[in-house]
């Protein structure tokens, strides 16, 4: 009987580990070099995600601005603040500034942004509200149960194409109907969603 | 495989001699059903193959292993680590990450180029792919340019200046080559040699000529160890100059080779087996347009495996039957007396029928006055002007390359060499053995070479520059019809390697120009109108547009040449280059080095190939160990022996037994250059061969994965097939219905896209650019000697060779197997954790991160197509090696199955942009890498829904069927059955 409360106890100590924040980083800000505000930035200043994020809607992957982008600005703005000075001295020794990845996926799997962003999978949808975030954390757990609970019913997230980079749009009441007229607009094909093939190879 | 039983050859003669009907085998193990064949047959991985044969004892594996057993277990009990993600400094704006971008360049071979697309991922390229637009590769690839990008990641590769051994800077090479060339003034050069191989680089050839202009008494001379100075002497024996002869064997009807490997070794081989391959195909059941070959030659090549009428004759003895052939047909060619008479009368009677649309190819390895024969045979049939035209000869002031390379030695051995510039090349390994180089070169004041590796002759060489690869270099170079192709480097010199150019740009002027201004300023100097187009045109399409030499009358000569002074005595050497590692060149190529080689499947090593014959009245066995006995040198050799080589004839490829190369080929074989002497530089008589008693492991994987004599190969003839269509049986034989399975036959419906595979085995020629493409795609590893012996190699598709009939002169047939991705895929329903399944569009999937490793899957497959990665291949890459791997895919690890998926992550790479586009995928945008790199089309993939597309017309043809169809298994990947095109008259 000890016996068995041993496993159950263990099982439910590896289950709380592998779901709290420490295994799946959801909700905790990473270190940086330099501690970049996306709330500032995308809310504040209203620049849009792909200013920076370039390639979202051709590529793979999204892409995450080069040193030259963060220097359109700051060349000319808070050009003596110690905060920037990483960036500063990336731009003058030509080293590349080495960012904390926030949203990783193991190497197995093969993600593409451009299908997503395509198909009216909002920013916001993965990344949660990143225009509210002063410094940048993961949202979701990005864990594979995750992904298949959308691709097994992607009406339940997907949004309108021209809203995918409005991070204020939210959800309305009739999802359920809008979800499934977009599906079929934007020809989702459910059943295929769930192929292996498609995330791994 | 050595085996342990010695093969009862007799015996295994006489029951293939009395077999009937389509009995496929591989190997003469499994004739004599010799224990290690049946050991083979019956167990999926061979004895041995899980458990650890090497001398490390099991005590101390577990003691080594104890501390990663307990790392790995904690390791997964890890969470995911966080990882950089470093972004550009200064973004290319034409990159954009994730996304590939391809560049046209090219590639050379004993200095022909064949024109490719190099795809670069982030900079680096990783993958090459034939240029659809240049005449020579026309899309495709050969197994040495698959793996040039491998090379360039080559850790052994050199990686700086050097000055006697000790690390040196160019800066201070060039001002030792100003003052050098400052004494060398006076004497106008007199000291200079520049030895280079066979040159067709404009650019180079120009600055050549400028340094000659300067300093008029130096020479340059060109060596390639595989010289083709008899195709030269030839030409001038019939032509009294020398020309180039090309073969359009698109139009010729009747092909007849003389030694000639015209489909894998040629410089244009590419482009010959397209053409030849267009006019095999059988594509109506009126089939009258099928061409026929015939092949007379030493050692079975692939040119004789695709052969309808083969004929093993020693090397010297070709000459013979080419003057016989010639008196045949009306020309007084002195005495041809041959025992092949009731063989080459049908054979002349059939190209006399087809006057004008026949070839008569002689190869490099014969003399002079064969090709000189063939010359003056091609012109009496009329085929001059129709399958066969000349131009000019594409190489530059076309010398005898072993005259020059004797003169060179004299030179250096008179002490008249001063400086001596090599430019690649390795003579103190590959130039003839009597003529001493390495003590002629030890003479010479100052010698210096531009090399890749640090190999032989650099141990003698002051200076050692490291030598850019062609994928990092500014150059260009003419294909073999002359097509003009500037090369340009996808990344710059990972070890600051410098480039041909460049090193001779040092000895003109100071400061030497960087390589692209070279290479820029040579052809602005052409004068073509409108030069930024131009030269933007000519890096686009990758060829010069009209560049090639033009069509040109000749003269033929009058007469027959001389026939050869008769060979010393019957049993003969052949030297020959090796199908996987060339001349030597490719010996620390590791893709190159675990591939089996076409006819006699051994790896990782080359062997002194014999007959059956040869071997049993010598009293030898796979893997005895031999002295080769030859003109007063002597070399150690195991043996192999091969079915349909000519009686007399002992094949030795060249190449490997290297002194000084990289880890990969150190210990790799014997060097068959310590016999080659110049009187014998393709082959020779007087061989003597002792016995030794000693053996040397060979490993061969032509015992892997049998299929156990089931229906495999399917093959016919012509006339057959003009009778009964129908004849490979897939009209009459009770096919298993859909329903009758133990799946559930509707699970699936396949009315998206519904991916199929169809390989023509008509026109596969063997030649494993497949297998090296997949290699390079799929970031598939490499294993090693050993492990292939344990039948754990990893390639996902292999080419099967089987013969067909008697032990002394078999059919070869070639069949590539690729996973069949089974509708009814027995290895899905086996995997205890659903690592295996299926998907909607047919694909058989793996899913890498699921598989725990019980193999069960590679138990149930019948095709032996799934490979299990046994221990850790990837462990220890270093940074350069690891750019080589493809992104897209995973990199598989220890305790993972793995098997050919389709690539698809080209097929997700083309429905991606699809779907965004809102259209269908089209035929002909997923390309997968087998079919890409194939050179006669024989794969092609595509969707079966689609009724307009290749593949599905190619699977209504009656030639199509199913590997081992009665199984059920209902695969995806079908094949057309070989159809070979015999002369009525001729029984052989």
């Amino acid at each position: 009987m000890a016996f068995v409360v041993a496993i159950v106890g263990a099982g439910w100590v590896t289950d709380a580990v592998f779901w709290s924040p420490y295994t799946t980083y959801v909700h905790v800000p990473q270190a940086q070099p330099v501690p970049f505000s996306h709330q500032h930035h995308v809310d504040g200043l209203g620049i849009d995600c792909r200013y920076c994020h370039t390639s979202v809607e051709s590529s793979p992957y999204a892409g995450l601005p080069p040193t030259e982008t963060c220097m359109t600005c700051h060349s000319q703005l808070w050009t003596q603040a110690p905060l920037l000075e990483p960036i500063h001295r990336s731009l003058a020794t030509n080293t590349p500034v080495k960012w904390t990845r926030v949203n990783d996926l193991p190497d197995f799997v093969y993600f593409d942004h451009s299908i997503h962003v395509n198909k009216g999978i909002g920013c916001a949808t993965c990344h949660g509200p990143v225009d509210q975030m002063p410094l940048t954390w993961r949202a979701n757990t990005l864990y594979m149960k995750w992904c298949l609970d959308c691709h097994r019913a992607p009406e339940n997230q997907i949004r309108p194409r021209e809203e995918v980079f409005n991070m204020k749009w939210s959800q309305p009441a009739g999802q359920a109907a809008l979800g499934r007229q977009l599906v079929a607009k934007y020809h989702v094909e459910t059943d295929r969603l769930t192929n292996c093939s498609v995330c791994h190879h | 495989m050595n085996t342990d039983a010695s093969l009862p050859l007799e015996e295994i003669r006489a029951r293939l001699a009395g077999a009937r009907g389509r009995e496929y085998w591989r190997c003469l193990d499994e004739i004599a059903a010799t224990p290690a064949f049946e050991e083979f047959l019956h167990r999926e991985y061979p004895a041995g193959a899980s458990e650890w044969r090497d001398e490390l004892s099991r005590r101390h594996f577990f003691q080594i292993m104890a501390a990663s057993f307990a790392l790995a277990g904690l390791g997964a009990c890890t969470k995911q680590p966080l990882e950089n993600i470093v972004p550009y400094v200064k973004q290319p704006p034409e990159l954009t990450p994730g996304k590939p971008l391809y560049y046209a360049t090219a590639l050379t071979l004993g200095g022909f180029a064949n024109g490719v697309i190099a795809t670069s991922r982030e900079g680096r390229p990783i993958k090459i792919e034939g240029n659809p637009d240049h005449p020579s590769s026309l899309g495709a690839t050969s197994v040495f340019m698959q793996a040039a990008v491998l090379d360039l990641y080559d850790p052994d590769r050199a990686q700086s200046v050097l000055r006697a051994g000790q690390p040196s800077d160019w800066t201070t090479f060039v001002s030792a080559m100003n003052a050098a060339m400052q004494d060398q003034q006076t004497r106008r050069g007199a000291g200079v040699r520049i030895l280079t191989g066979s040159v067709t680089s404009p650019t180079l050839r120009a600055q050549l000529a400028e340094l000659l202009g300067k300093y008029p008494a130096a020479k340059w001379l060109q060596w390639e160890p595989l010289t083709r100075d008899n195709v030269r002497e030839g030409a001038r024996l019939a032509f009294g100059e020398v020309v180039e002869t090309h073969y359009a064997f698109e139009d010729a009807a009747v092909v007849l080779a003389l030694d000639s490997d015209f489909l894998s070794t040629h410089p244009a081989a590419l482009r010959y087996a397209r053409k030849f391959a267009d006019r095999r195909r059988v594509k109506q059941p009126d089939g009258a347009s099928m061409n026929r070959l015939y092949a007379i030659e030493p050692t079975p090549t692939l040119t004789g495996a695709m052969a309808d009428h083969r004929l093993p004759v020693s090397s010297m003895e070709v000459e013979n039957i080419t003057r016989a052939l010639a008196q045949r047909l009306g020309i007084p060619a002195g005495v041809g007396v041959t025992s092949h008479d009731d063989w080459l009368s049908p054979v002349a009677r059939d190209l006399e029928a087809h006057a004008g649309a026949g070839v008569v190819i002689p190869g490099e390895s014969q003399p002079p006055a064969v090709h000189a024969l063939a010359h003056l045979i091609n012109g009496k049939l009329g085929n001059f002007g129709r399958t066969i035209t000349f131009t000019d000869s594409i190489e530059p002031a076309p010398a005898n390359q072993l005259a020059s390379l004797r003169e060179l030695v004299a030179d250096m051995q008179s002490g008249a060499v001063d400086l001596l510039i090599m430019l690649e090349g390795n003579p103190v390994f590959d130039a003839p053995a009597d003529l001493n180089f390495a003590d002629a070169l030890a003479k010479v004041k100052t010698c210096v070479r531009l090399g890749f590796d640090d190999n032989e002759t650099s141990r003698f060489c002051h200076w050692h520059i490291a030598a850019a690869h062609a994928l990092e270099s500014w150059s260009d170079a003419r294909a073999f019809d002359g097509t003009v192709s500037l090369i340009q480097p996808l990344i710059e010199p990972l070890f600051d390697g410098k480039t041909t150019h460049e090193v001779i740009d040092a000895l003109i002027r100071q400061p030497g120009r960087a390589s692209y201004d070279i290479v820029r300023e040579y052809w602005w100097g052409q004068g073509w109108p409108g030069f930024e187009k131009w030269w933007r045109a000519a890096l686009d399409r990758g060829v010069v547009a009209n560049s090639a030499a033009p069509p040109r009358a000749v003269t033929l000569a009058a007469s027959a040449p001389p026939a050869s002074p008769p060979p010393p005595s019957k049993t003969e050497i052949i030297f020959r280059a090796d199908p996987t590692i060339w001349d030597g060149r490719f010996v620390n190529n590791a893709w190159l080095q675990e591939l089996a080689k076409p006819i006699t499947k051994l790896t990782w090593d080359n062997a002194a190939l014999i007959s059956p014959a040869l071997a049993q009245r010598e009293k030898l066995q796979n893997g005895d160990v031999v002295e080769l006995k030859f003109r007063g040198r002597s070399l150690r050799a195991p043996v192999w022996i091969v079915p349909g080589q000519a009686e007399r004839s002992v094949t030795l490829h060249v190449g490997y037994g290297r002194a000084r190369t990289g880890r990969v080929g150190a210990g790799a074989g014997v060097n068959a250059f310590s016999l080659r002497t110049s009187d014998a530089l393709c082959s020779g008589g007087g061989l003597e061969i002792v016995r030794t008693g000693e053996t040397r492991e060979l490993v061969s994987t032509q015992m892997h994965h049998s299929m156990e004599g089931r229906d495999i190969i399917r093959s016919g003839t012509l006339p057959a097939f003009m009778r009964d269509p129908n004849f490979t049986g897939k009209e009459k034989e009770p096919r298993p219905s859909r329903e009758d399975t133990l799946y559930h036959p509707d699970e699936f419906k396949y009315d998206g896209y519904k991916w199929g595979l169809s390989i023509d085995l008509n026109v596969c020629i063997g030649c494993n650019a497949c297998t090296i493409a997949c290699q390079a795609e799929n970031n598939i590893p490499v294993v090693g000697k050993h492990q292939v012996s344990a039948g754990r190699d990893m390639q996902w598709i292999r080419v099967d060779r089987y013969f067909r009939g008697g032990l002394d002169n078999p059919e070869m047939n070639h069949q590539p197997v690729p996973c069949m991705h089974c509708e009814n895929a027995p290895c899905e329903l086996v995997c205890p954790v659903g690592a295996t399944v299926h998907d909607h569009e047919g694909l058989n999937v793996q899913v890498y991160n699921r598989c725990i490793g019980t193999r069960y899957c590679s138990n149930n497959c019948p095709y032996k197509v799934r490979r299990f990665n046994f221990l850790e291949f990837n462990a220890g890459l270093t940074a350069v090696q690891k750019m080589a791997k493809n992104p897209d895919v995973t990199v598989r690890s220890r305790g993972v199955m793995e098997k050919c998926t389709y690539c698809t992550q080209r097929i997700n790479a083309a429905r991606i942009p699809a779907e965004i586009a809102g259209r269908k995928i089209r035929d002909g945008e997923i390309v997968t890498a087998c079919q890409a790199a194939c050179p006669v089309e024989a794969i092609v993939f595509g969707d079966l829904n689609d009724p307009a597309s290749r593949v599905a017309k190619l699977k209504e043809q009656p030639l199509d069927y199913w590997m081992l169809g009665e199984l059920n298994t209902r695969p995806r990947t079908s094949y057309l059955a070989k159809l070979r095109n015999p002369n009525p008259e001729l029984t052989v």
